[in-house]
C-alpha cells in the first residue's frame, strides 16, 4: 500500500495546467464549457458514445478524454452507460446498415431534449467508406444531428473543442 | 525442389496415396509460399490430411473469377505456409466444408457463404454470419456482378430472426446483451445463457460494423487500398497498412530499403506497446482497480503524445505507403524514443511490483476466463491470447520477416495456465520485449532512402502479407487487375479465432466477470466484420 501511495504522491497532479487564452488550451476550453454546462444543463451533460460502424479509431480518443491528462470531468462532463440518461448522443460512423435500427432506437431512447453530435470523418460524411450496400454514411443520413466533429479520428483536443463549438451554438 | 517444400513432402506423399493425384513435389510459389492446386473433388482429402499432420489453419477467402469462384485454404507447419487452391464452378458453388477438420474454418465459412454464395457442404453451422438484414440471402456482395453502391432509402430492418441456440434447463435464463454496450466499445450482440450466477452458454453475434470493406477496394487504385486498410481495425491501422504493403510489394517484387522496414518496425512496436498499455489500464478498470488504470492511461497518453510529435499522427495512421514509409526520422527523433523507453522502463518497474502484490486485483484475475491449451490449438488461436494458453506461435519468431530476422532472435512471453492474469502477464512482459526491440531498431537504424517508387506492372498480380500485430498474426491477400486497380482485397485478423475462444473460456464464470474476460481477449469487432 506505501509503495502505492508513494507513487500516487510522486506522479502529483499532471492535468494539464491553466495558460494564458488559447483556443488550444484544454483547459481553458474546458472552462468555457463548463461556464455553459453550469448554466444550461446544471452542472453537468451526460454523454453517451454509440459506435454505429467506426474502425475504433474514434472511441479510442474518446477514450482518452478520461485519461488524467485531460479529465474532462472536472468540466462536468461524463460518460454515462444508458441512453435513458443521456443528454448528448456522441456517434461515430460510417452508419453501416446493420447498425441503422440499432442507432435509431438507441436515439428514440434519448429523452427530449437531445443533442447529437456526430464524430469523425467518417460521422460526418462517411469517410473512406461512403454509402453502399453496407453503409448509409453520415450519421445525419439517420439521425438529426446538431454539430459536427472532423478529424480521423479527432484528437481529444478536437473533441472538446466541437463540444464547445456545439454548447456556444446551441 | 526447394527447401520450403521439404516440410510438406509428407503430406503430398499421403495425398498422393490417398487420391492417387500425382502432385509434383516442386510446387509452384506464389511470392514465397507454395501452392497447391487441387481439383475440388480431393479439396476434403487434402484438408482431412493436413489437419492429421497438425498443420494451423490460417485462413478461408475466395474470390470470383468471371465463370468460376476459386477458395483458397492458407495452412502452416513449422513457420512454413502453404496455399491450396481449387476452382469451383459459380452456377453450382457446392464444395465440402473444412469446420470439421479445422473447427478455426468455421465463421470464416459462413462469412465466404454470405459474401460470395459458396454453399459448404456437411457445414455444422449452416445459420448466416456476415449478413443481417442489409442484403437478400440470394444477393452475394463480393460476386463481380453486384453492385456496390445499392443505395437503399428504406432503413434497414434490425435482425430480430437470427435463430440464436436456445438453452433449455429448470431456471436458466437469457440475458441480451448489446449491439449497443455500456462503455465506449464498438457493438456486438452476446447472448447469455446463465443458471444461478454462472454462464453456462454464450453465443456471439458479430458483422454490424460490415462496412463492406472487401467490396470498397475492388476497383480501388493503390493509394485508396492503402487509406482503406489504415481503417480495418483503426487500433491496428499500422499493422494493417504494414500488412497490405507487404502484399503488393510481394506481388510486384517491390524490394524495399532497410531503412523504410526499420522505420515500418519502430511504428509496429510502438502500436504494440500503446494498445498493451491501454488494455492493461481496461483490465485494471474493468476490476476497479482504478490506480492502475489511471497510472497506465497516463503512460499510454505520454506515449501517444510522442507519437504525434515524430509520426504527425496519435495513432500513426496513412503513415506506411507501398514502397516504404513517409515519414523519416531524425537524430533527435531516435533520441526522444530512447529516452521515453528508459523512462518508461522505471515507470514500469516501480508499477509491476505494486500490481503483482495486490491481493485483490490478481485474486480477480487468477483461475478467470481459463482457455485451455487444448481449447486454444484446436481454435488456432494466436497473439497473446494462444501465448497464454501455451501455444507459442509468433511471425517474428516463427516465420521471421525483415527487419526482425536481421534482429536479435526475439524472446517470446509463453504461460500455461491460459486465465486473464497469463493473459496480462503475456502483455506485461511483449511491453518490455517491444522496448528492446525498438531500442535494437534504433541502434541498428540503416541509411538510404525511404521510399522507392510504386511501378504498375500492367499485368495481373496477387500476394500475401503476413504481419504480427499486437493481437497477432495479420493476413492480407491482394489481387492487382492490368490496370493497377484492386480486384479482392482480403484482410484476416487473429480476432477470427479469439472471438470463438471467448465463448469457450467463458463457460462457468459468473455474469460480472465477462467484461475483464472480454478486455481480455479484446477481439476486434471492425476488423471480422469488415
Amino acid at each position: 500500500m506505501i509503495k502505492t501511495l508513494y507513487k500516487i504522491f510522486k506522479v502529483g497532479t499532471i492535468t494539464e495546467s491553466l495558460t494564458p487564452e488559447q483556443n488550444d488550451n484544454f483547459e481553458y476550453v474546458g472552462d468555457c464549457c463548463k461556464k455553459i454546462i453550469d448554466g444550461k444543463f446544471n452542472g453537468s451533460l451526460s454523454i453517451r458514445q454509440i459506435d454505429a460502424g467506426s474502425c475504433n479509431g474514434c472511441e479510442l480518443e474518446i477514450h482518452a478524454l478520461n485519461n488524467s491528462f485531460y479529465n474532462i470531468e472536472r468540466f462536468g462532463i461524463h460518460f454515462v452507460a444508458s441512453p435513458r440518461h443521456a443528454d448528448l448522443l456522441m456517434v461515430t460512423g460510417p452508419v453501416s446498415r446493420n447498425m441503422e435500427s440499432a442507432l435509431i432506437t438507441t436515439y428514440n431512447a434519448t429523452p427530449n431534449p437531445k443533442i447529437v453530435l456526430a464524430i469523425g470523418d467518417c460521422g460526418a460524411c462517411g469517410g473512406v467508406f461512403g454509402c453502399s450496400y453496407a453503409c448509409a454514411g453520415a450519421i445525419s443520413n439517420v439521425i438529426p444531428v446538431d454539430g459536427i466533429i472532423n478529424g480521423c479520428p479527432p484528437t481529444p483536443m478536437n473533441l472538446l473543442q466541437g463540444i464547445l463549438k456545439l454548447l456556444q451554438d446551441k | 525442389m526447394t527447401d520450403n517444400n521439404k516440410i510438406h513432402i509428407q503430406f503430398l506423399k499421403l495425398l498422393n496415396a490417398e487420391t492417387g493425384f500425382g502432385v509434383d513435389y516442386s510446387l509452384p510459389k506464389l511470392n514465397v509460399i507454395s501452392i497447391l492446386n487441387l481439383p475440388s473433388k480431393f479439396w476434403q482429402t487434402a484438408t482431412s490430411i493436413s489437419a492429421k499432420l497438425a498443420y494451423r489453419f490460417v485462413g478461408i477467402w475466395a474470390q470470383d473469377l468471371n465463370e468460376t469462384i476459386e477458395l483458397n485454404i492458407m495452412l502452416e507447419l513449422q513457420g512454413v505456409f502453404l496455399l491450396l487452391r481449387t476452382s469451383i464452378d459459380i452456377y453450382t458453388p457446392e464444395i465440402a466444408s473444412v469446420t470439421p477438420y479445422f473447427p478455426a474454418a468455421n465463421r470464416l465459412e459462413r462469412h465466404t457463404h454470405d459474401m460470395f454464395g459458396v454453399i459448404f457442404t456437411n457445414h455444422p453451422d449452416e445459420r448466416r454470419w456476415t449478413r443481417h438484414m442489409a442484403w437478400h440471402k440470394d444477393q452475394f456482395p463480393l460476386r463481380k456482378n453486384f453492385i456496390f453502391n445499392l443505395n437503399s432509402v428504406n432503413t434497414t430492418l434490425p435482425d430480430n430472426v437470427y435463430p440464436f441456440t436456445k438453452v433449455h434447463g429448470e431456471g436458466v435464463y437469457e440475458i441480451p446483451v448489446g449491439p449497443v454496450h455500456a462503455g465506449i466499445i464498438e457493438p456486438g450482440h452476446f447472448r447469455f445463457s446463465v443458471a444461478g450466477e454462472n454462464i453456462i452458454h454464450l453465443e456471439e453475434r458479430l458483422g454490424y460494423l460490415h462496412k463492406g470493406v472487401e467490396k470498397l477496394a475492388e476497383g480501388c487504385d493503390i493509394k485508396q487500398l492503402i487509406k482503406i486498410s489504415g481503417r480495418v481495425s483503426g487500433d491496428s491501422t499500422v499493422a494493417y497498412t504494414w500488412a497490405t504493403c507487404n502484399a503488393l510489394e510481394n506481388a510486384s517484387n517491390l524490394k524495399i530499403s532497410d531503412r523504410a522496414l526499420h522505420i515500418r518496425a519502430i511504428m509496429c512496436e510502438r502500436e504494440r506497446i500503446a494498445n498493451h498499455i491501454g488494455d492493461f489500464a481496461s483490465i485494471c478498470n474493468d476490476v476497479a482497480y482504478t490506480f492502475g488504470y489511471y497510472q497506465l492511461m497516463r503512460l499510454k497518453e505520454l506515449w501517444l503524445r510522442l507519437n504525434k510529435q515524430i509520426f504527425g499522427h496519435r495513432l500513426m495512421m496513412d503513415c506506411i505507403q507501398p514502397g516504404g514509409v513517409c515519414v523519416d526520422l531524425s537524430t533527435q527523433h531516435c533520441q526522444d524514443m530512447q529516452e521515453q523507453i528508459t523512462k518508461f522502463r522505471c515507470e514500469l518497474a516501480e508499477l509491476y511490483p505494486i500490481f503483482e502484490t495486490n491481493y485483490g486485483f490478481n485474486n480477480r484475475l487468477q483461475t478467470t476466463g481459463v482457455l485451455s491449451y487444448e481449447q486454444a490449438l484446436s481454435l488456432g488461436v494466436l497473439g497473446y491470447v494462444g501465448r497464454a494458453s501455451g501455444c507459442k506461435f509468433d511471425l517474428r519468431h516463427d516465420a521471421c520477416y525483415p527487419p526482425y530476422s536481421t534482429l536479435q532472435p526475439i524472446n517470446i512471453p509463453v504461460f500455461q495456465t491460459g486465465d486473464v492474469l497469463a493473459r496480462l502477464r503475456v502483455r506485461a512482459q511483449e511491453i518490455l520485449v517491444s522496448f528492446d526491440l525498438i531500442e535494437q531498431l534504433i541502434n541498428t537504424l540503416p541509411t538510404g532512402c525511404i521510399l522507392e517508387q510504386w511501378i504498375n506492372h500492367k499485368k495481373i498480380i496477387e500476394g500475401i502479407g503476413l504481419i504480427e500485430g499486437w493481437r497477432g498474426e495479420i493476413l492480407v491477400f491482394v489481387r492487382v487487375n492490368d490496370n493497377g486497380l484492386i480486384e479482392r482485397y482480403f484482410p484476416r485478423d487473429p480476432s477470427w479465432f479469439s472471438w470463438p475462444a471467448l465463448e469457450m473460456l467463458i463457460h462457468d464464470n459468473i455474469v460480472p466477470d465477462f467484461p475483464v474476460c472480454n478486455k481480455s481477449i479484446n477481439g476486434s469487432y471492425s476488423a471480422v466484420d469488415l
